[in-house]
């Protein structure tokens, strides 16, 4: 198979987020960047996105490079003159980059985890985010070397166990910044020793928590917390400078366990990995779903959800009226997932999003309780509802942040009813201008495309694709669609049934004869799921085997798909992130129960089941995506994510 | 979650005569000690329904049920008792309190219902669906007693059998067809538009309908007012629905779509259309939005409703106590096999008797039996399989087997009780035989006597 175009280059993937093209690949970045870079993959950052890449990044990394310069980079770090002092401080800010980095990370990669939680404006993220790059020097400015200074740290504070913030470690980072801030283009903040004190104590605490909790998800959020609780502790600790270390840090602790909650209500949670016994067993007593785990599981999908099919839906339909907190018309929209009654990117969102609409409605703020916080929490709770029915799509997590990001910025001095129909009105303009429109503007663009005489195929049944080709009928162009469809769930039929109804010139085939078809089409149309930002498109499982074969038959493969669906996300299999549906569903077929050939296999354990729901598409077989923003190559996907990301937040 | 509930608790019925009377009225009839009724009170409260609607036919069977209720739930169900006048039928008893309906939704269960499954999930599935009504099935109880050989089995084998005849789709979820067995002389007749709609019925006759039904309010009470002389839920209102689901008369006035589409004016009617239009197009067609497709393009649009069906699992308990028979089976079954549904904690002997109750010498109670408090039994007592109420006296070497023996009965010595129903207050004198016998309240059955297949009740006067 030989490309049409050249290979795209791979590395451009890297590109994309905080790297100056020009920054050199300091050795150290490597070592201070944090182990876990991709860990929040759900995680999407209006502010990263707001703020031009090349702003963050410089300050660091010149500051990163310079504290490397004079060092080698020897795993020893003791160099200094002075020891003693060097070591204290650099204990001190061990801690703090040890601490601090994955917070950086996470603050880069999500901030509007904590836009959402502080319910901060516009006006106050510069600040927020002045505080933030700050902060990121201090952490920067050290030697990164102190990664491997655990011993002599353990050492340090034997030394010290009481004073360890004594003014040496306060003074510290003060005593480094004239050496690093020489080359940093951003001015400093000003930090009151109180302020600087409160965010090292904060890190250090958050640390202590994170090593109790013994797992990188408890650090995470909680670091977040931290920047927050440095606001807050900060007044406390002019009141009382004298407390004592261990008092304040558990005080601390407590403060942020609160806010910590608050924030993971917001951020999205990493992924579960359900290889992960502990955790599972964990998910298992809060889940509302009475699931039981597939027994035959095949090894590879092993960290995704796979439960026993049939016994999930009668179990939630007893529960039905026992469920109080539950919003009858949430339990509708999960009961109807779960029997995949609704299925389909677009049709899943809306039927949320009104579903959502209604919970507004009939929602009144429980006393001593405020509406953007209790109907966050109520809507989190909802949300972990639908997934235990069936994984969320990307496009619906889109559309869930995007509602809480709205309820978070309602203003404090609308009144309840205002405020709900202020919601209500915006889950009716994502619904339409981010689905309905930008379907009307992707049929008008794709449909310019097709021409009289063209052959078509599409894959599947994706709505889009279907009103493209119904809207290019209604112009009276001349062409024929190939259906292709795939077992086990036959979606290709009610399109073809649709479509034949409307008078187009139809031929079915299944996925297999895809190779003999291809020969005669002009076009191929394709939905998605998903688009992620390295152009990988995330689609119906058998999406990457048509754009494969178009690829070698040199046909070229339209992409449509709305540009809510897009995620800044990069994915180069469709292993680590899947969906699997009920294995026992390839081996019968609906309406005959006689053909049953590998019933009795199945019940052997040598036969494991696989039924993937989606696929990736690379991008190199992708010529062209169709978006409600026009017509772009898979390569300028990142491009609409950044620029347009936020203000699709802000609508 | 928007369920009105309705028990229809009936009145005294009369094919429980003679258990039945003015004093214990059907949802007082006692099922191992405990009214009847209060199996499906406990099941809804278990499902959180606490607010009720009770039906009970006649003035002085609403007084007494009304009586229990309160003092057995007092706070823990809020319960509204209707009377309604004796043989309204189901139909009507609803259409009397029709205006007490207010949710979307109405769960009408009836009161002899004793099962364990979850009302919920027959209100799950009527709104994943959004169908207009919502009838549980479950499948028919191998009614007549445990052993074989007994002469009871055998009369119940000579009689004809009458089959319920329902009609399922391939999916097991919509109803098509349905016809109880009263009706099903010789042949069936089903109209040929449902065939081919759906391209493929079930027939079964397994199933009986366990009256538990969940109605959409506004198309009840529509059918209720718009056909005055239905006078029942299962034989006039259900069938009626099933019959007119591809061609429906019932205007629903856009009622569904109205309710769920109350933001319109946000949004052009245009974009509803696509929402909609989305929407439908991902879920899987079922055939009754195939056959509206179908049909739309014809000048007479053809409406459609849904009518589902939930059916129970094989491993729950649902029977309804609506004869005689029923009786016995489903006390049998609740200190049997059944008996997580009485609620009594089972001793090691795996029976019931109560700690004031007072037991002879070389007397024995099998397992799945029940003794009420303050019963005194004789010496050289056996008892079987049976159920003996509270503050029963029964003398020495009396036998009672398979047997329900209601409260404050007396014994003579020497009886021996088979397959019979004694209620309470009977008198029953020295060395009475009585095999499948039912006993009316207050009767006394002289010495010596020996009946058979009798029932024996007092002279109503």
């Amino acid at each position: 198979m030989d490309a049409r175009r050249g290979s795209l280059p791979v590395p451009r993937v890297r590109q994309v987020g905080f790297f100056t093209p020009n920054a050199q690949p300091a050795p150290t970045r490597s070592q201070s960047g944090p182990p876990d870079s991709s860990s929040p993959p759900l995680s999407d950052s209006p502010a990263s996105n707001s703020l031009s890449p090349v702003m963050i990044p410089p300050p660091r990394h010149h500051s990163d490079n310079l504290a490397a310069a004079p060092r080698p980079t020897s795993p020893l770090p003791v160099p200094e003159p002075s020891p003693f002092r060097r070591r204290g401080a650099d204990n001190n800010n061990a801690l703090l980059v040890g601490s601090y980095n994955p917070a950086e990370t996470l603050l880069a990669m999500s901030p509007s985890s904590s836009h959402v939680g502080d319910g901060e404006s516009e006006e106050t993220m510069s600040g927020g985010w002045f505080r933030r790059s700050n902060s990121g020097k201090l952490a920067s400015s050290l030697p990164s070397g102190t990664f491997d200074f655990s011993p002599v740290q353990s050492t340090a504070e034997a030394l010290k166990p009481n004073k360890v913030q004594n003014p040496v470690g306060i003074s510290a980072p003060k005593e480094q910044q004239p050496e690093a801030p020489s080359s940093s283009k951003q001015p400093k903040p000003k930090l009151t020793k109180a302020e600087r004190r409160a965010l090292q104590e904060s890190q250090r605490a958050a640390k202590a928590a994170a090593k109790a909790g013994g797992g990188k998800s408890v650090a995470a959020p909680e670091e977040v917390a931290t920047i927050k609780s440095v606001k807050q502790h900060q007044t406390q600790k002019k009141d009382a400078p004298q407390v004592a270390v261990s008092v304040a840090a558990s005080e601390r602790k407590g403060g942020d366990k609160s806010q910590e909650k608050e924030r993971r209500k917001d951020a999205p949670a990493p992924r579960m990995q359900f290889d992960d016994k502990s955790r599972v067993e964990k998910a298992k007593r809060r889940s509302v779903v009475d699931q039981t785990e597939a027994k035959k599981r095949v090894e590879l999908f092993r960290h995704l959800p796979q439960y026993e099919h049939g016994t999930q839906l009668a179990d939630l339909e007893s529960k039905f009226l026992q469920l109080d907190p539950m919003h009858p018309a949430i339990y509708k929209v999960g009961l109807q997932y779960l029997a995949g009654d609704i299925s389909g990117g677009n049709a899943r969102c809306i039927a949320m999003l009104q579903a959502f609409q209604q919970v507004v409605k009939d929602y009144s703020t429980p006393p001593e309780k405020t509406l953007p916080r209790d109907l966050t929490a109520k809507i989190s709770s909802y949300v972990s509802f639908f997934t235990q029915c069936r994984p969320l799509s990307m496009s619906m997590g889109n559309a869930i942040r995007f509602l809480k990001n709205r309820i978070a910025k309602l203003s404090p001095s609308l009144s309840e009813s205002e405020s709900k129909s202020s919601i209500c009105t915006d889950i009716d303009r994502f619904i339409n201008e981010k689905i309905v429109l930008a379907d009307r503007v992707i049929v008008q663009h794709a449909s310019s495309k097709v021409k009289d005489g063209d052959v078509l195929l599409v894959y599947g049944s994706s709505c889009v694709v279907e009103m493209v080709l119904l809207h290019s009928h209604e112009l009276g162009k001349q062409f024929r669609v190939i259906v292709v469809d795939s077992r086990p769930k036959l979606e290709g039929k009610a399109l073809l049934r649709r479509l034949v109804a409307k008078g187009v010139h139809c031929t079915y085939t299944h996925i297999n004869a895809v190779s003999y078809v291809m020969h005669e089409v002009t076009k191929v149309f394709l939905g998605a799921s998903s688009v992620l930002s390295n152009g990988t498109v995330y689609s119906r499982v058998g999406t990457a085997c048509v754009a494969m074969v178009a690829h070698a038959f040199r046909v070229p493969v339209i992409i449509c798909c709305e540009a809510y669906k897009f995620h800044e996300r990069v994915q180069l299999d469709s292993i680590c992130s899947n969906e699997l549906g009920d294995p026992d569903a390839i081996g019968k077929v609906p309406g005959r129960m006689d053909v049953n050939y590998l019933n009795d296999v199945s019940n052997s354990g040598n036969l494991q089941l696989l039924n993937l729901m989606y696929d990736a598409t690379p991008a190199d077989y992708v010529s062209m995506i169709v978006t409600d923003y026009g017509m772009i190559p898979p390569t300028s996907v990142p491009v609409i994510v950044r620029e347009y990301r936020r203000d699709h937040l802000l609508i | 979650m928007d369920f009105q509930v309705v028990v229809l608790a009936g009145g005294t019925s009369k094919e429980l005569v003679p258990l039945v009377s003015k004093e214990v009225p059907k949802p007082l009839l006692p099922v191992a000690n405990r009214p009847v009724l209060s199996y499906v009170l406990e099941q809804l409260e278990l499902s959180n329904l606490k607010d009720l609607i009770v039906v009970v036919e006649g003035e002085d069977a609403a007084l007494r049920v009304g009586g229990w209720i309160s003092g057995a739930y007092v706070d823990r169900l809020h319960v509204e008792v209707a009377a309604v006048p004796e043989d309204v039928g189901t139909a009507g008893a609803l259409r009397a309190i029709a205006h007490h309906l207010t949710a979307n939704d109405i769960l009408v269960v009836s009161g002899d219902l004793v099962s364990d499954v979850p009302p919920g999930a027959v209100a799950a599935a009527h709104r994943r669906h959004d169908a207009v009504v919502t009838t549980m099935l479950c499948s028919t109880p191998i009614s007549g007693p445990a052993e074989s050989g007994s002469a009871g089995a055998k009369d119940k084998i000579k009689k004809p059998k009458r089959f319920n005849i329902i009609g399922l789709d391939p999916t097991k979820q919509f109803l098509l067809y349905i016809a109880s067995g009263a009706e099903v002389e010789k042949d069936l007749h089903i109209p040929k538009s449902i065939l081919r709609a759906v391209g493929q019925m079930d027939i079964q006759a397994d199933l009986m309908d366990a009256h538990l039904y969940a109605f959409k309010r506004a198309v009840l009470q529509e059918v209720l007012e718009q056909k005055p002389n239905f006078h029942s839920l299962r034989q006039d209102v259900l069938p009626y629905l099933v019959r007119t689901q591809l061609k429906s008369e019932i205007l629903l006035n856009g009622t569904p779509q109205a309710e769920e589409n109350g933001h319109e004016k946000f949004t052009s009617r245009g974009n509803q259309a696509i929402i909609s239009q989305i929407l439908a197009n991902a879920s899987t067609p079922r055939f009754h939005e195939v056959y509206e497709s179908i049909h739309n393009g014809s000048p007479t649009a053809q409406r459609t409703h849904k009518c589902c069906a939930y059916i129970a699992s094989n491993s729950k308990y649902c029977v309804r106590l609506n004869s005689i028979q029923a009786f016995s089976d489903i006390n049998r079954d609740v200190i049997g096999e059944a008996n997580h549904l009485s609620g009594y904690s089972f001793s090691a002997h795996n029976n019931i008797i109560h700690p004031s109750a007072d037991l002879g010498s070389k007397t024995t109670v099998g397992p799945h039996c029940m003794l009420g408090e303050g019963s005194l039994m004789g010496d050289k007592c056996s008892v079987k399989r049976s159920v003996i109420g509270r503050h029963c006296r029964i003398g020495s070497n009396v036998k009672i087997v398979n047997s329900v023996v209601m409260d404050h009965v007396t014994l003579g010595d020497g009886c021996s009780i088979q397959g019979s129903i004694v209620c309470s207050n009977v008198q029953i004198q020295e060395r009475v035989v009585l095999r499948d016998c039912q006993i009316g309240a207050g009767f006394v059955v002289s010495a010596g006597s020996e009946h058979k297949g009798e029932s024996l009740a007092r002279k109503e006067k």
